[in-house]
């Protein structure tokens, strides 16, 4: 079931053209990776497909809607994770987790503690402030609260950033499993992703 | 559990993290009750022995110290939330928006709005005000200070994405809290001269529900405006 479609999106960043004409198509199960150098505009697609930036032409469409003139239902059930991850480094992990979780579904103790333990953040960590964690455990935070969120397309910018090998594993499984659960995803990175080829589609961007 | 939470349960969420987040820095919310303090404190220093003279000028020494003690922590008000992508992620959530930064809004009022009513007896006593007025004084600046703390967050959100966005902030903000101002000031030298103040405080009333229905459409506007 095809999910998302971009058709012939363009982008303007002051007199920079961004995007120049991208199409793109999603479907259930399919991840598709960003690639290209920097600059060719891989984080500006991500934050097009979000809503956070509107194109200057082409359109989107999620479910069959048009999201050029509704952005809601896409971003109900979108999952997105920039470079920058929205945490409170005065907050701990759970506290973090509870208000941006919190604010898009109702969330239990329960939930939060899965979450957090499924990125292997248990006891005592969960509780001490962000700031008292390392970079790699805090962007573990993040994938929990991309988790936590059970939206069915996850957004990622750069998502194995800062991870240690055992937490690029972790990323691996859960993308996955949100794979083999109906989702789809859509990750700008230059790593190889571990997702079988057939539901693997590539997207190399131009600068 | 599971389901999409109310807005009530939204607002809760967004206010808890705020004071939490506010406790947790320490004294950073003190500085506009401070700032009103050393003001209003230093009026009476200023002026000769004659207590008419400055119960006179009173009310525009509460209302013009207010509105500058309100000003003073505008400018943080979506700063570290721009900064750390929180705004991002509340832009993305499909949730209403405009509600959400309400409700922060509100924490801003409570956390720097509240305080200067609250104080405002005393500051009000030591400007000379007779004491019989001084309960009367702070329905006004209560609807003054929650007006003020929305025109002042439009002014914050639209300045976000600024640098020295602090005096723009200060340029567009200003000219709107003219009518506050009046209305305010007229309302509490009425109130200290013993007079009815029903028709102020009806227009500031008036102007604090005006704000109060149209600045989160604006503020959210010129939110996700920043985020781009």
């Amino acid at each position: 079931m095809m999910l998302l479609e971009a058709r012939n999106l363009h982008l303007w960043r002051g007199e920079t053209h961004v995007l120049r004409g991208v199409s793109l198509a999603v479907q259930t199960g399919q991840c598709l990776q960003l690639t290209g150098p920097n600059g060719a505009g891989k984080s500006s697609l991500l934050r097009v497909l979000c809503g956070l930036l509107l194109p200057a032409e082409g359109q989107l469409f999620w479910r069959d809607l048009d999201c050029t003139r509704e952005l809601g239902p896409l971003q109900r059930e979108c999952a997105y994770l920039g470079h920058l991850s929205g945490h409170k480094a005065e907050l701990s992990a759970r506290e973090n987790l509870a208000y941006l979780c919190g604010l898009r579904r109702r969330c239990s103790s329960n939930d939060l503690d899965a979450a957090l333990e499924a990125v292997g953040l248990a006891g005592a960590a969960q509780h001490r402030p962000l700031r008292q964690l390392s970079a790699g455990q805090q962007r573990r935070v993040a994938l929990a609260r991309v988790q936590l969120q059970r939206s069915t397309i996850w957004l990622l910018d750069e998502p194995i950033a800062n991870l240690d090998i055992q937490g690029q594993e972790l990323f691996h499984r859960l993308l996955a499993s949100h794979l083999k659960d109906g989702g789809c995803a859509v990750v700008a990175t230059h790593q190889p992703l571990s997702v079988s080829e057939s539901a693997l589609v590539r997207l190399e961007l131009q600068a | 559990m599971s389901g999409t939470p109310s807005l009530f349960e939204m607002a809760r969420l967004q206010m808890v993290r705020d004071l939490r987040l506010a406790l947790r820095r320490g004294g950073e919310w003190l500085q506009p009750l401070v700032f009103f303090l050393v003001i209003t404190t230093l009026f009476p220093l200023t002026f000769d022995s004659q207590l008419s003279r400055l119960r006179d000028v009173a009310p525009a020494a509460l209302w013009v110290s207010a509105l500058l003690s309100s000003l003073l922590a505008l400018e943080l008000l979506f700063r570290d939330d721009a900064l750390d992508g929180t705004l991002e992620q509340l832009a993305v959530s499909g949730t209403p928006l405009s509600w959400v930064l309400l409700a922060k809004t509100a924490v801003h009022w409570l956390l720097t709005g509240l305080p200067l009513v609250l104080m405002a007896p005393v500051v009000a006593g030591a400007l000379g005000a007779p004491y019989e007025a001084i309960p009367g004084l702070l329905l006004p600046l209560a609807l003054g200070s929650i007006t003020l703390s929305l025109i002042g967050a439009i002014g914050a959100a639209l300045t976000l994405g600024l640098r020295r966005g602090g005096v723009l902030l200060g340029l567009l903000t200003l000219p709107l809290t003219v009518p506050v101002m009046i209305f305010g000031a007229g309302a509490s030298v009425r109130i200290i001269a013993g007079q009815s103040a029903a028709g102020p405080l009806y227009l500031l009333a008036a102007v604090a529900v005006l704000a109060l229905a149209l600045a989160p459409l604006a503020i959210a506007a010129a939110v996700r405006i920043n985020v781009e």
